[in-house]
């Protein structure tokens, strides 16, 4: 379980976060919308620790995230992460991209780490690329081995930086199908997003957040439907 | 100048030690070349990410070794630390000589390389867990070192001429057995123009070997 709790993040004198209380359940899917800049993608930031907080309180499973005592490597490993940027690691193959990560970090044995980074490889239907550098994948495919590689830890969290916003648009949907199926399987995921279709399918509830708050969060067919504020409603017209 | 008669014979006779000497500038460059790596690395790292006394004294180092001629690098290694009775072997002279200005010149290309890559490469490391050392060596060292792959070259290249150098602090180095033989035989002309030829044939070959290396190191 997720907790978050008054929640404010500054960058500089920049207000970001503005008092976020939020509670993901385990199992559930949570899709983030709101405009650019409202503060969605700080929030996945602050909740794996990448981005220190000024106030209020993070706790993943009982963890406070944000405490000083907190080993944030092991945490993190609870936890992974996909980015807008897909950020796979241009000097290694796709087989070491996704084995680099359990071999080092959670000292599998070299082989293992193999046999986990091929599955998760096949998982996400790049099982005939596992020696391909990236250079050598499309942005889809890319975005895919990132998935595997946060996969092969084994987290019990993922969350999704807009996974599919520097995508073309014919490579989104191989990578919001690989993400459908992850929620099938029944992942905890927080997926910040601008695909409104994928929120309103995929997700248990959808949050939209404006200015740095939660302006409004509930199941998908309140916020598309019958959104009670005002602003959401007006965002919603805006990106349909 | 018509009237002078070139004798090549001495500098055939002593060929032997002349290319041994060569592979002892070999050696020096090479090791002085892999401690200006790594200290170099050092360098960038602590200039790029921290503040306060670290911070000034690789700035400082940075900034002596580039901005002052090698050669006064070197006699303060040899003649300046001698003055507080520290006494280096030629040898160590010309190593450390050599390692404290590849580090200096090196870091600055490593800098330049850390900020080619992409912020995110550290974020993404990091959100698999990985602590600081790892994320280093392990994703952002090896893309730098791509990066700088050629510039580096040169400064191997650089290394293997500047360490001529060493024949004014006593060192049997290449240039310091040309001169001994060539003070000996009073053929300088002969000496020097095939000690020429030697560090010539030395770097291409240097050169060759490293582009040789890079088609075999960066697949990506």
């Amino acid at each position: 379980m997720i907790e978050i709790s008054g929640l404010h993040k500054y960058f500089g004198t920049l207000h970001v976060l503005r008092g976020i209380d939020l509670t993901v359940q385990k199992g559930e899917v949570l899709s983030v919308i709101g405009a650019s800049g409202s503060g969605k993608s700080t929030l996945l930031y602050c909740i794996n620790g990448l981005e220190p907080i000024q106030k209020g309180r993070v706790v993943v499973d009982g963890t406070d995230v944000h405490a000083k005592q907190t080993d944030l490597n092991t945490l993190r490993q609870r936890m992974g992460m996909v980015f807008q940027q897909w950020n796979s690691f241009p000097h290694l193959t796709a087989l070491e991209n996704v084995a680099l990560a359990p071999r080092i970090v959670k000292k599998k044995s070299q082989s293992e780490a193999r046999e986990i980074a091929k599955r998760q490889l096949e998982h996400v239907g790049l099982g005939d690329k596992l020696k391909a550098y990236p250079s050598a994948l499309s942005g889809g495919q890319q975005q895919r081995l990132a998935i595997a590689r946060a996969l092969a830890m084994d987290p019990q969290y993922m969350l999704f930086d807009e996974a599919t916003s520097a995508l073309d648009p014919e490579l989104v949907g191989e990578v919001l199908d690989t993400m459908r199926i992850l929620a099938e399987e029944g992942m905890t995921m927080i997926c910040v997003t601008h695909e409104m279709g994928f929120a309103r399918d995929v997700s248990d509830r959808v949050a939209y957040f404006h200015d740095g708050l939660l302006e409004e969060i509930g199941p998908p067919e309140q916020i598309f439907g019958a959104a009670e504020s005002e602003q959401t409603r007006k965002f919603l017209a805006k990106v349909r | 100048m018509f009237d002078y008669n070139f004798h090549w014979r001495p500098v055939i006779r002593s060929l032997p030690e002349l290319l041994e000497a060569s592979l002892v500038t070999l050696q020096v460059a090479t090791l002085s070349m892999v401690i200006g790596i790594v200290v170099g690395l050092g360098l960038s790292v602590i200039r790029l990410r921290l503040r306060g006394p670290l911070y000034w004294l690789a700035t400082a180092w940075v900034e002596l070794a580039r901005n002052t001629p090698a050669l006064f690098q070197l006699f303060f290694f040899g003649f300046g630390l001698g003055a507080f009775g520290w006494h280096l072997t030629p040898y160590m002279i010309v190593l450390v000589g050599l390692s404290f200005n590849n580090a200096g010149y090196l870091s600055e290309n490593f800098r330049g390389g850390f900020q080619a890559v992409p912020d995110t490469q550290m974020r993404a490391a990091r959100s698999l867990g990985m602590n600081l050392w790892q994320t280093y060596t392990r994703i952002l060292v090896p893309q730098v070192l791509r990066i700088v792959y050629y510039p580096m070259t040169n400064q191997l290249v650089w290394a293997v001429l500047m360490s001529s150098l060493g024949m004014l602090v006593g060192f049997r180095e290449l240039s310091g057995e040309t001169q001994f033989f060539a003070s000996r035989t009073y053929r300088i002309f002969e000496y020097f123009a095939v000690t020429a030829v030697i560090y010539y044939v030395m770097v291409k070959f240097i050169l060759l070997a490293s582009r040789l290396l890079a088609t075999r190191l960066f697949r990506y």
